[in-house]
């Protein structure tokens, strides 16, 4: 008993970190087949996600919609849903705080407007997942397709309304809705040259984290999640439980948007469909759904994809290297899943031999 | 009306004893993480034998015949299949040695039907399948049978006896010349288990069929069995004839010095206010039939009630609407007079606990560890949180090791995951929460359901002293023994109506098995 608790600290530890470094070996053997040198690949990675000030900066503000859009798969995977529709929710809260800020609250004190902004995101964004959820328990209706195509269905949305009634007429190649005003941007935190967004995500991993991991709210959503008849039977509500915990992974990923539109947009338009939801499913996985671990996962995700201009202009690679990466890390991350358990066996027949 | 007990079958005991083995097995070694599960086993199956396995929970019973069956990798030892080694590497291989097991668990598909089920256990499967043919040949076995199983529903929605009755036809279709069998008659009626094994019996006389059975209804092993092997913590402690063997003698060997509780007695219980009060109760089962049909019953306090009937016959419906895992369609539930829907508030208010059948499946959490399982109730009550909102790991542990050692749950370790434990001692895990605290109203569904007797015999202790208590008791069962032994008023369920009630001491058995048939 007293080493089977290390053994189990030791694979949550050993194996993801065990895939990542597979699937650099396998981009390396792709890089080298494109004639690059990998390692000096690997470098410059390093050097455009975290060699510079600049590059901190960059990779911080690509981090945190990476946490949120992660604790929009990580916190439904407490009860055992899969939801992938991070890129949906995303969309829905940016082009609902692009309204809130934009149209609603143009007059009003900056405060008001930003806090109008997150607030409509959120909200936006929780009930999009609310409602995967909601059809799931009352429905029966498979979860993952679900928050799938509500994704397409809030991409296309998006596109209507910025390209019909919402359009503001001054926007000309790139349509969007009407700017929010640089009075209303959500700022910068002083002395560091990211905007406030990073340490809402962060914050909002530290209470997820807590919430779900040390409350008694949270004990009843593993429970539900681990055998919902057995929740049941303790009396516990399992759709009640369902709908929360759905509506604050979407709100997570609501207010990614929102803070895309208050803090670098400026305004709802295609460029909040970047693919940071999917990169959430990935950043997720990663953290093995835990809260806190998103944290560090979003990080390193965030400085491969700050360097992916860096790789362009000094390697000569596609831009879409970097998603081939990531491609490849999420294939690795879900083999990995099967060596969970192996460990323990391993070691005591080695201790018995 | 058991016209089958009687039926010894006197000298084949020794005819066997000289027979060359059908099945041996050489220093069986198990381990299972730091637990030694099975010690240096050696048994051997005399052909045509009828071969009882007993054994306390977690002695390991189960382990053994899954190592012989290939469900399991041994550690070390051999299997011999009359007297070849044979490398059984799963339950295929030693399906084409002619071994067959009927499983303690259930290893149905639930969204195939009975039918595909059956046909699907064939090997190898034909490429094409005559359905109407495969039914026609189910059909006449089943003639042979001592029930009948319905071929047409999905197998995820028959109640755990009828799964148990598909699981002994499935091995029986498939006519293996050495059939092991897991506590094959725990779900059945006295009857159906008297003429089933009464079955098997006749085709091991005949050394068509080499039957290992584990068991642990002593009237069984008596009756039927003409050898026997004892398990202990892992270690064999016994293995030979039946043969001047008693019960008393047998139960010593599996126990060693482990004290059985005694039984208490029924005390006499004033006449208390009727706690649950169901008023034509309409539950739909899972493909949307009505199960229980206005159904109506006044359960007073300090008193048992006690439902018989053969499994789907609705019971799982009723003790689901009642444990709050499934919605009544029509009807009322009161509890002291108001309204109850099932909701955690309310389980607590009126202190209701359940004892589901399949625990592992309905109570608990498999990821979870045991200390966490045996926090489901009082997770969220006063002395298990800190601020209010937040879970206290340090109480829930103290309250498993407390609960652990009580109740012997094996092996005594909180931190350990549900899904390491045998079937007996997660029932024990699950009897550990729920009869802990100050019970008021229970309802139990096939409660001694896979666990030994000395177990057993501590179930239904803690249901006479929960009565005895002031508490209300319903009590579903199968087994028509227990219900006789333990009810105060007894009831026959039958197609989702109760068809028979009566004060367990005026009752007439006759009628009652009468109408678990449905005359």
């Amino acid at each position: 008993m007293n080493v089977r608790v290390p053994a189990q600290v030791l694979e949550s530890l050993l194996i993801p970190v065990s895939a990542l470094l597979a699937a650099l070996l396998l981009f390396g053997i792709f890089l080298a087949c494109l004639g690059n040198d990998p390692l000096a690949v690997f470098h410059s990675m390093v050097r455009g996600g975290f060699g510079s000030a600049f590059a901190w900066r960059n990779t911080l503000e690509r981090a945190a919609p990476l946490m949120l859009t992660a604790l929009c798969t990580a916190l439904p995977a407490q009860l055992g849903l899969i939801v992938i529709g991070g890129e949906g929710a995303l969309v829905v809260g940016g082009v609902s705080a692009a309204l809130a800020g934009g149209l609603a609250f143009e007059d009003q004190t900056p405060w008001l407007a930003i806090a109008a902004m997150l607030i409509a995101g959120t909200a936006a964004g929780g009930a999009w997942i609310g409602l995967v959820g909601w059809l799931k328990h009352y429905r029966g209706i498979n979860e993952t397709i679900t928050s799938l195509l509500f994704n397409y269905i809030a991409i296309a949305l998006m596109n209507h309304l910025v390209t019909g009634p919402w359009r503001d007429p001054a926007s000309l190649n790139k349509p969007s809705t009407r700017p929010v005003g640089s009075a209303h941007m959500l700022g910068d935190m002083p002395g560091l040259g990211v905007h406030w967004g990073l340490a809402l995500a962060l914050a909002l991993c530290l209470v997820c984290y807590t919430v779900f991991r040390q409350t008694t709210f949270g004990f009843a959503v593993r429970i539900a999640g681990g055998n919902p008849r057995a929740a049941r039977l303790a009396g516990l509500p399992v759709g009640l439980l369902t709908l929360i915990t759905c509506f604050w992974a979407g709100a997570a990923a609501g207010l990614a948007g929102s803070i895309e539109v208050a803090a670098i947009q400026g305004a709802a338009n295609a460029s909040l469909a970047a693919g940071y939801g999917y990169a959430g499913i990935l950043a997720a996985f990663l953290a093995r759904q835990n809260p806190l671990a998103v944290i560090p996962v979003a990080l390193i995700l965030g400085g491969i994809s700050a360097s992916a201009g860096l790789l362009q202009r000094s390697h000569h690679l596609p831009d879409a290297a970097v998603l081939m990466l990531q491609g490849i890390i999420f294939i690795t991350i879900l083999s990995s899943e099967t060596c969970y358990g192996r460990l323990q066996p391993w070691l005591d027949s080695r201790r018995r031999a | 009306m058991n016209d089958l007990a009687g039926c010894g079958y006197p000298g084949h005991a020794a005819e066997v004893s000289h027979a060359r083995p059908a099945l041996e097995a050489i220093g069986l070694c198990k381990r299972f993480g730091p637990l030694q599960v099975l010690d240096e086993v050696s048994f051997k199956l005399g052909q045509g034998a009828f071969h009882a396995l007993l054994g306390g929970n977690g002695a390991g019973k189960s382990t053994l015949v899954k190592c012989v069956m290939g469900y399991h990798a041994a550690d070390r030892g051999t299997v011999l299949v009359e007297n070849r080694e044979c490398a059984i590497g799963n339950p295929r291989d030693a399906h084409r040695y002619g071994l067959g097991m009927v499983y303690q668990h259930f290893t149905l598909v639930p969204e195939m039907t009975v039918l595909e089920n059956l046909v699907l256990s064939r090997l190898p499967i034909p490429a094409m399948i005559r359905w109407r043919e495969e039914k026609q040949r189910l059909a006449a076995l089943m003639e042979e049978m001592p029930f009948s199983v319905p071929l047409d529903r999905k197998a995820g929605e028959l109640a755990a006896g009828e799964k148990q009755k598909v699981e002994l036809l499935k091995q029986l279709f498939l006519q293996p010349r050495i059939l092991i069998l897991d506590e094959p008659t725990s779900v059945l009626t006295p009857q159906e288990a008297d003429s089933l094994l009464g079955m098997l019996k006749k085709r091991t006389r005949s050394h068509r069929l080499t039957v290992l059975i584990i068991t642990h209804k002593f009237r069984e092993v008596m009756d039927f069995a003409d050898a026997v092997s004892v398990l202990r913590r892992g270690k064999l402690v016994y293995s030979g004839p039946l043969a001047g063997q008693t019960p008393a003698r047998l139960a010593e060997l599996m126990t060693g010095s482990e004290e059985i509780a005694r039984t208490v007695t029924r005390e006499k219980v004033e006449e208390k206010p009727v706690r649950l009060e169901i008023d034509r109760l309409d539950v739909a089962s899972d493909h949307g039939a009505r199960a229980v049909k206005e159904l109506s019953i006044r359960l007073r306090g300090g008193e048992i009630f006690g439902i018989a009937g053969v499994s789907g016959n609705g019971q799982q419906e009723l003790v689901q609407a009642l444990s709050g895992q499934r919605r009544p369609d029509r009807g009322a539930i009161r509890i002291d007079g108001s309204p109850y829907a099932g909701t955690r508030r309310e389980m607590a208010r009126f202190r209701l606990r359940c004892l589901p059948e399949e625990p592992l499946r309905n109570a608990c959490v498999p990821r979870m560890s045991l200390a966490e399982n045996l926090a489901l109730r009082t997770f969220d009550r006063p002395g298990f949180t800190r601020w209010r909102w937040f879970v206290d790991a340090k109480a829930q542990k103290t309250q498993a090791r407390e609960l652990i050692e009580r109740y012997r749950v094996h092996p005594p370790e909180p931190e350990r995951r549900l899904d390491t434990l045998s079937g007996g001692n997660v029932q024990r895990l699950v009897l550990a929460r729920e009869l802990s605290g100050q019970v008021e109203l229970l309802i139990a569904a096939n409660p001694c359901f896979g666990l030994d007797f000395a177990a057993t015999a501590e179930v239904r202790r803690q249901l006479m002293q929960a009565r005895n208590r002031g508490a209300a008791v319903l009590l579903v069962s199968e087994d028509l023994d227990e219900l006789l032994e333990l009810s105060d008023r007894i009831a026959v369920m039958f197609e989702g109506r109760l068809t028979y009630e009566s004060w367990t001491a005026e009752a007439d058995l006759d009628t009652i098995g009468l109408r678990m048939a449905g005359h």
